[in-house]
């Protein structure tokens, strides 16, 4: 194809890309870079009978026209990076000088806001990603074997999870695990507990955040490693068979080397969707327990008071982080490409 | 493919079934659980007192004498307009399916059909976009459209879906185009065909099984997107997604959980018929861009 009728076809969505998706980038690492103006304050003096005071006032019609005039707000450097509410440069070292074991540092840095969501995004990421994968393959290997007429009935009811909206599929499980719920009273009569609430304990609703993460993404990479039992190579199989490999052995020694490209490729993407959590927080109403990056972005751009400048710099750090997570998945790319030319 | 060799002994297979059957209850009961009830009065659905009641109702049976009651689903269709936000989300949906479907298959049939080496490090920077967490990019749009006031309107949110969409949509569409091959619209060229004819006549009418898998994904994007739609939508344009968060805020309070139960299960029911319809593509869909790579 020539360049030129290659430049006509990609250009719809080359510029579709370009103009919302790199230029938000840009406006908000830009943003990021800027505070929101201060008042505008009017200091008038009032003499009476009584002597002068001096009295001061906003000046709305000022404040207006500078917002106006310059609706980035005015230029503030890193500061907004290092404050206390992103990376907490001066209440980080204040506990590093001040710490007593390295235990309690940690304790302190879990108060800071940004922290705390760091703490969590990250456990979560790493902890449901390989439990995903592991009871993914365990329900792909069970269904493989099942009888065929069965197996379509089964995938149709593994994919809900997964296809219902997250916030949803949340709301669901949120509904059930309610100490008036289902779940909820099921887990008080297994606990022999009558006030034991799964929202109460920040240990507990981690765990629930967790148990719906694996709920939800497990479908992905059971139909990923489905997929790939089909093309098992039934060759190999039979001559392990034959030389008498247990059932056990047969997984250990051939399925699961086979599986592995897609091991990997389902730890990629899963990296990168579950570093992203964001709607069970919202639908499990878990934001006194556990925040996550994206949720202190969705908090601050939301309500009355939008905190652009703020919510940019989160978003720049998760940019960041992402990139950090993504970058052996197109060390991979790049490797397969080069190996295919 | 049933020989003796291959066939496992009971206990195996009791096993086997027992865990299919745990996983069949974890993925499929909380959703019938749900549907069934949404039909019911909120102290029976949240019962203090047995979680059976729940199952047949007592106190839905005193307050409207039958045990299932649409009560839910009248407050929130018509008390709260719900049916607003459905049609929002259909319209949001049909047009970016229909956009992105337009501008991906254009652009992915082009990054297939061309070997220079900038398809490549194309195809890698959608990949880095299709890592972007929607959440961070809203930010950097909400100034801008509050300035030029695109803030609040449907086709604003509808193109910036679109744009979310297309790093996936090329993706996909681009290994589909692969698999046609190469042969069919350079014969088309040879009779004389622009490379726009040949793609107009010879690959439209064999795609469709491909764009109609990328469809489904887009219109599950559209469908389950929260963070865009919450963040863009004025109230009165809400999609079902944002509408069913804002009604947590207000319901709890006066005691109609019952009418997000029912807007919930409303807002499910067009994703069961979708998997019923489409399980073929959408497995197939799924395991696209995995079992080639």
């Amino acid at each position: 194809m020539k360049h030129k009728t290659f430049f006509w076809f990609f250009l719809p969505t080359a510029l579709a890309m370009l103009l919302f998706i790199a230029f938000p980038i840009i406006s908000v690492v830009i943003q990021s870079l800027f505070t929101p103006h201060e008042a505008v304050l009017l200091t008038v003096e009032n003499c009476g009978p009584f002597g002068c005071k001096t009295e001061t006032s906003i000046d709305q019609e000022a404040t207006a026209a500078l917002k106006l005039a310059e609706p980035l707000g005015r230029f503030a450097g890193l500061s907004i990076y290092l404050d206390r509410g992103h990376l907490a440069v001066d209440e980080v070292a204040a506990l590093w000088s001040g710490r007593e074991s390295l235990g309690g540092f940690f304790d302190g840095l879990k108060n800071l806001p940004f922290y705390r969501a760091m703490y969590f995004t990250l456990t979560y990421t790493f902890v449901v990603t390989p439990l995903l994968i592991v009871l993914g393959f365990a329900i792909a290997v069970g269904v493989n074997s099942l009888h065929r007429h069965l197996k379509g009935l089964v995938i149709f009811f593994s994919l809900l999870p997964m296809i219902v909206t997250p916030l949803i599929g949340s709301l669901i499980l949120f509904w059930m695990i309610d100490s008036r719920g289902v779940l909820g009273s099921a887990i008080q009569f297994l606990a022999d507990d009558p006030d034991l609430s799964l929202k109460a304990s920040t240990a507990l609703t981690w765990i629930t955040l967790m148990v719906y993460g694996v709920w939800h993404s497990a479908p992905f990479a059971f139909v990923v490693f489905y997929a790939g039992l089909q093309t098992l190579p039934q060759d190999t199989l039979e001559s392990a068979m034959i030389d008498g490999a247990s059932r056990w052995q047969q997984i250990r020694y051939v399925v699961i080397p086979h599986l592995m490209p897609l091991v990997t490729f389902v730890a990629l993407i899963q990296l990168m969707d579950n570093f992203r959590v964001f709607e069970p927080i919202v639908g499990f109403n878990a934001e006194a327990h556990a925040t996550s990056l994206s949720w202190i972005i969705f908090n601050d751009l939301g309500g009355e008071t939008r905190l652009l400048s703020s919510a940019a710099a989160t978003s720049v750090l998760t940019i960041i982080g992402v990139a950090i997570l993504l970058s052996p998945v197109l060390v991979r790319t790049w490797r397969d490409f080069n190996a295919k030319t | 493919m049933s020989s003796k060799a291959t066939q496992q002994p009971l206990g195996l297979r009791i096993v086997i079934y027992a865990f299919i059957g745990i996983w069949l209850v974890m993925a499929a009961f909380p959703f019938l659980w749900t549907l069934w009830g949404s039909f019911k009065v909120e102290l029976d659905f949240f019962s203090i007192t047995n979680w059976k009641d729940a199952l047949f109702g007592p106190r839905t049976q005193a307050t409207y004498g039958s045990s299932l009651t649409g009560a839910g689903y009248e407050g929130a269709w018509i008390q709260e307009e719900f049916w607003r936000a459905v049609l929002n989300t259909f319209i949001v949906c049909f047009f970016v399916v229909c956009t992105s479907l337009t501008i991906g298959t254009l652009g992915g049939y082009a990054l297939s059909r061309s070997g220079f080496k900038y398809t490549f490090w194309l195809l890698i920077i959608a990949l880095i976009f299709r890592a972007m967490p929607p959440i961070t990019l809203v930010s950097g749009y909400l100034l801008p459209f509050f300035e030029w006031n695109l803030w609040g309107i449907l086709p604003t949110s509808i193109i910036v879906l679109v744009a979310i969409n297309q790093p996936f949509t090329l993706w996909m569409l681009h290994s589909f185009f692969q698999k046609i091959p190469k042969e069919l619209d350079e014969s088309a060229k040879v009779d004389g065909c622009t490379q726009f004819q040949a793609f107009r006549h010879v690959i439209i009418p064999v795609m469709w099984p491909g764009v109609i898998t990328t469809g489904l994904f887009s219109f599950l994007l559209a469908y389950n997107d929260f963070a865009v739609t919450a963040m863009l939508l004025s109230k009165e344009n809400q999609t079902m997604v944002p509408k069913i968060a804002s009604f947590l805020g207000t319901t709890q309070t006066e005691g109609n959980v019952m009418f997000a139960v029912a807007a919930v299960v409303s807002a499910t029911v067009p994703l069961f018929i979708l998997v019923m319809f489409f399980q073929r593509q959408i497995v197939s869909g799924l395991t696209a861009g995995a079992v080639k790579g």
